[in-house]
């Protein structure tokens, strides 16, 4: 490879002939185009011609319709199908609901399982407790799934029980577990997991949401979080399992996985909620098809990269093929396992937070009401919920990941190897115990009180504190808007709008050409020819503005970021204190749902292009600091060694071996900010912008769907042919430095 | 030696490529070295004959890409190979079904591995107890025999630690416990001290040969070291690009080399460890004074014979005279380098 590059620089420069570069003469094209655009408008065209345009849009439209109304399998029709997977998803989000938050009366029932079926555990095996257990339960998932329907002696046995326990008194079990209970056990998880440390954060998130009465939306959340990951969680493993197994598998499921991970996570709302009326069964099914393939990714890694000879020792051991997967291959790729459950629990509470557009309740449906109304105060405090509890979930899914196991555990007793679980259990009873006098042990007080001699004194009211933080930012924006409001309308006037109408006024084909050029030198015709067809899909079906808004505006965000990232990554490289400061921060930045990034960009800037990009910069800069960190730390050290030795300055020894060497890193880097960016362009959406992302939010409300799930694609579309371009040449350049 | 055979081999070859087989079928079976490397296919195993007698400690030698591992991974069935045949008590191991190889694994045929292959999430005991869970033996069981195993290798005590808080001699030591848990027929290490410091892998060494002299198992050992070849084999066999160079006992490998390639192996061998006094012998000489065995290496008898005046009897087992050796003899056998 390199031969033949160094063979063709000589003869180029031995035949004395300047021959103009392959960039040189794309650059040279564009820019004649480009003038010719600008003396003779109107011969190029800045539109695709409407009379060919293709009408994707209505043919989907009518087809969910089609769908929705007449369309059969097998004779049965495709909305009772629909129905029947909504109607039967609704009942475990319900007991979610039950158990988390709201009550039931049937929760008495419940308990009586849990109860029953611990004891015929206890006394013979795990299968016969569990058989107890879903003996007890039928009657429960009977008269949930048929409603009134069920017959009558089938509910009549949960209702004498609810009756009877209503006779003694004892209400309390009715209620959802106590939040006591539920803060006291996320507590105890911690400091099994984690230790004191972990413990102590817990502690802290479990007051805070107490504290600003935002318990309940969270149990909300969390409510579609505890039945979406298993169900997640368990897809993507057996789709991993399929494809580590079948080579076709592989061949169908992995583009399509490529696919969804560059499908942002808003447009995954428009085909679900399409199908399925709004409300928290769309958010559900939407939820657990976006954080699914991460799952499947881990579970496809864990498995290839478990060690040739383990599976080599596995087989001479006399493992069947299925031995060698449950004993051997799962097991030694546990860590892996779970790091994906880790990625499922955090993907699926950002999606969580966003489906709020889509009818699911909690955080993120109050955190955005709040947006739009500008109760900033209330805002902030419910962002602050969000990113604490995403903090506490990622904190605890991979300590448990990382876990080692006491082996040393045989040597102690039963109840000092289950301690934690035992101190829950006594919590448990005694909060359900207290919670019969005490009511605020069900569910927190929406604000602290305090009854003493001179009556009820109000302590803390979150609602008070918001509405001081109202104030309090209204009052400094009074202030700051004199400064901020200049550079913002400064630099949108001048930096932000003509970037905009660059874009615009652009011919299209011009666009296709350099997009094209860069796609057949790095990628070759494969790569050509799929960019080409992704550009005709948003150029003929008319959606060719919109995706220009979007592309200027990420390329923008694409620009900030790297300019930002990259100085940062490279100064952590080089001072460990600084890493060891940055990197850190990076980890939490990136686990925030997106969502919480509009709240300062509304609260600084309001709406507006400059507040859409102020927005995307935090959560897209993060790969770029990490790519280059990562690329730089990779580098071996001899190579930096003999640098030194040769008698580089620092600054030489950076942009001549340390760069160059790590610049296929950065550029995946640089990869993963423009996906990132496309992400979130999505989600500013919901506080203005005329893009792609604006129109998958507002199919969502005008019920519109087809045109949502085109503009979803085209951003996904987007993403790819960034992916597919940056990729191949990074690829490319790592052959060349022999460290692919 | 004993000459039952327990595995015979013939003409195995693993040609990695696009389509070996039928690449193989166009060249009849028997592709030239140029026409594989035409074709851009990799011979790494290239027609190789041979026979593990019942018994023995056959070594097979060779540097890092000469296919010794791929060999080794053809008779176990890990991959398989593209043509030849493989007997083993007298069932073609090349045409039984993938039931028959599992229960030939779970009973015959124990592996140890250079890299150890333990699972990672088990500890020693459960490690070792694996190969018998998996065939189904019922727990008490399975735990006796991993603990009797675990003894034998010297771990006891270590029962509950896992691979990773285990030094690389003693996770190698569970993966011997581990191979020999099925009391196989035969037992298979590939590379099994290659990834140890020298002064572990020494005591390895001896330990293995102390193993052996207890079990007495029929063992195919892969190694690049060939010290540790002569050390341990009863025949050693070299290969070098995919083929079999020369079988045969470790004196007459580093006496009679078959070609280059083994004499330059055979140059640096210690052979005052290798040749026994019975290879250099003379007719008996009626002046000899004293004697020695026969079957002593010729570095344990070397003092005795250079500082004698005259030449040394050499005994057999009983104890009768069966010829001499002189200080030349031992002195040539020794220092000269480039002899043969």
């Amino acid at each position: 490879m390199t031969e033949v590059t160094a063979s063709t620089f000589q003869s180029e420069s031995s035949q004395g002939v300047k021959m103009p570069s392959y960039w040189g003469v794309v650059f040279g094209i564009t820019l004649l185009a480009l003038i010719f655009h600008y003396v003779s408008p109107g011969v190029l065209p800045d539109r695709w011609w409407p009379e060919w345009e293709i009408p994707a849009e209505e043919w989907l439209t009518t087809r969910i319709e089609w769908l929705k109304s007449e369309a059969t399998i097998f004779g049965i029709a495709f909305k009772d199908i629909t129905r029947a997977i909504g109607e039967g998803l609704k009942a475990p989000v319900k007991w979610a609901e039950y158990v988390l938050y709201r009550g039931h009366a049937n929760m008495s029932w419940i308990w009586l399982t849990v109860i029953l079926a611990s004891v015929v555990t206890y006394f013979s095996t795990l299968r016969n407790g569990l058989i107890a257990a879903v003996l007890f339960l039928t009657p429960i998932l009977m008269a949930l799934f048929f409603g009134d329907a069920a017959p009558e002696s089938i509910t009549s046995l949960p209702k004498m029980l609810s009756d009877g326990l209503k006779g003694i008194g004892a209400k309390a079990l009715y209620g959802p577990i106590p939040w006591v209970a539920i803060a006291a056990g996320v507590i105890i998880l911690g400091h099994w997991i984690g230790g004191w440390r972990l413990a102590l954060l817990c502690a802290f998130t479990m007051l805070y949401l107490a504290v600003f009465n935002v318990w309940k939306d969270t149990m909300r959340t969390m409510t579609i979080v505890v039945v979406a990951v298993p169900m997640a969680a368990f897809v993507g493993v057996v789709l991993g399992i399929w494809v580590t197994r079948s080579k076709i598998a592989a061949r169908i499921i992995t583009p399509i996985f490529d696919l969804m991970q560059a499908v942002p996570h808003m447009a995954y709302l428009a085909p679900v909620a399409a199908l399925f009326a709004l409300g928290p069964v769309t958010a559900l099914i939407a939820t657990v098809v976006f954080a699914m393939p991460p799952m499947a990714r881990c579970t496809i890694l864990g498995l290839q990269t478990v060690p040739e000879e383990i599976v080599e020792s596995g087989k001479m051991s006399g493992c069947t093929r299925r031995q060698l997967l449950w004993k051997v291959a799962l097991p030694s790729g546990k860590r892996t396992l779970m790091l994906g459950v880790n990625q499922v629990v955090m993907q699926t509470f950002a999606m969580v937070v966003i489906a709020s557009i889509a009818g699911a309740q909690g955080l993120g449906h109050k955190l955005l009401y709040s947006l739009q109304q500008l109760k900033l105060g209330t805002a902030i405090e419910l962002g602050i919920a969000i990113s604490v509890v995403a903090i506490v979930l990622d904190r605890l899914t991979q300590g448990y990941a990382n876990k080692e196991t006491d082996h040393f555990a045989v040597a102690k007793t039963w109840a000092q190897r289950h301690k934690h679980m035992l101190i829950f259990l006594v919590i448990l009873v005694l909060s359900y115990i207290a919670a019969i006098w005490f009511r605020d042990v069900t569910i927190p007080p929406s604000k602290l009180t305090y009854t003493g001699a001179e009556g009820k004194v109000t302590l803390f009211d979150p609602k008070v504190l918001a509405r001081w933080m109202d104030g309090g930012i209204r009052e400094f924006n009074k202030n700051a808007f004199d400064y901020i409001n200049p550079i913002r309308d400064w630099v949108t006037l001048n930096f932000l709008i003509p970037v905009r109408n660059f874009f615009l006024w652009m011919p299209w084909p011009v666009f296709v050409f350099v997009v094209g050029a860069a796609a057949w030198r790095y990628g070759g015709l494969s790569v050509l020819l799929l960019c080409l067809a992704l550009m005709a899909s948003f150029i003929v079906t008319g959606f060719w503005v919109e995706t220009m808004k979007t592309t200027y505006l990420v390329l923008i965000a694409t620009l900030l970021c790297v300019i930002i990232g990259v100085p940062l990554g490279v100064w952590a490289a080089r001072s460990e204190r600084v890493a060891n400061i940055l990197m850190p921060i990076c980890d939490t930045l990136q686990t925030f749902p997106s969502f919480i990034y509009l709240i300062p960009a509304i609260m600084l800037f309001r709406v507006g292009d400059f507040a859409n990009v102020f927005a995307i910069i935090p959560y897209a800069t993060v790969p770029a600091i990490r790519y280059t960190y990562l690329g730089l730390k990779r580098i071996p050290e001899v190579t930096v060694e003999a640098a030194i030795a040769n008698g580089t300055t620092k600054r030489q020894r950076l942009w001549k071996v340390e760069l160059p060497i790590a610049i296929p890193e950065i550029m995946l880097g640089l990869n993963q900010t423009i996906m990132m960016a496309l992400a979130m362009t999505a989600i500013t959406a919901l506080i203005g912008s005329t893009d792609l992302g604006q129109e998958v939010v507002r199919s969502i409300s005008t019920q519109n769907f087809g045109r949502g799930i085109l503009a979803g694609f085209f951003i996904a579309a987007l993403g790819i042919i960034a992916d597919r371009i940056i990729g191949s040449w990074a690829d490319e350049r790592k052959k060349q430095l022999g460290i692919g | 030696m004993s000459a039952e055979v327990q595995i015979k081999c013939r003409n195995i070859w693993k040609i990695f490529g696009d389509n070996p087989k039928r690449f193989m079928k166009r060249h009849k079976g028997a592709p030239t070295p140029e026409a594989l490397k035409e074709a851009g296919y990799i011979g790494a195993v290239q027609d190789v004959s041979f026979d593990v007698h019942a018994g023995e400690i056959l070594i097979i030698m060779g540097l890092s890409g000469s296919g010794k591992s791929t060999l080794i991974r053809c008779i176990t069935r890990l991959n398989d190979p593209t043509a030849g045949e493989m007997e083993y008590e007298g069932r073609d191991l090349l045409k039984v079904s993938e039931r028959e190889l599992i229960d030939i694994r779970r009973h015959k045929m124990g592996m140890v591995f250079q890299s150890f292959g333990l699972l990672p999430n088990r500890d020693v005991l459960e490690n070792v107890a694996f190969p018998l869970e998996v065939q189904g033996m019922d727990k008490a069981e399975r735990v006796q025999r991993a603990k009797d195993m675990i003894e034998l290798v010297g771990l006891q005590g270590r029962e509950s630690y896992f691979p990773r808080e285990l030094s690389g001699g003693q996770q190698q030591r569970v993966g011997i416990a581990r191979s020999l848990a099925v009391e196989p027929d035969i037992w298979f290490l590939d590379e099994p001290f290659s990834a140890l410091d020298p002064l572990i892998r020494a005591e390895m060494q001896d330990e293995f040969m102390r193993l052996q002299q207890k079990l007495k198992k029929t063992i195919v050992f892969i190694t690049h070291d060939f010290e540790e070849a002569t050390k341990l084999a009863d025949r050693i066999g070299i290969m070098k690009d995919g083929r079999m160079v020369q079988l045969d006992t470790p004196e007459q490998i580093v006496l009679n080399p078959a070609d280059d390639y083994v004499a330059e192996f055979a140059r640096n061998a210690p052979r005052e460890r290798i040749v026994s006094v019975g290879t250099i012998m003379k007719p008996i000489d009626p002046s000899a004074e004293g004697t020695v065995l026969v079957s002593e290496k010729i570095g344990s008898v070397a003092q005795q014979v250079l500082t004698a005046n005259r030449p040394m009897g050499v005994v057999d087992e009983a104890g009768q005279i069966i010829g001499s050796v002189t200080r030349e003899d031992v002195a040539t056998t020794i220092f000269t380098r480039d002899a043969a």
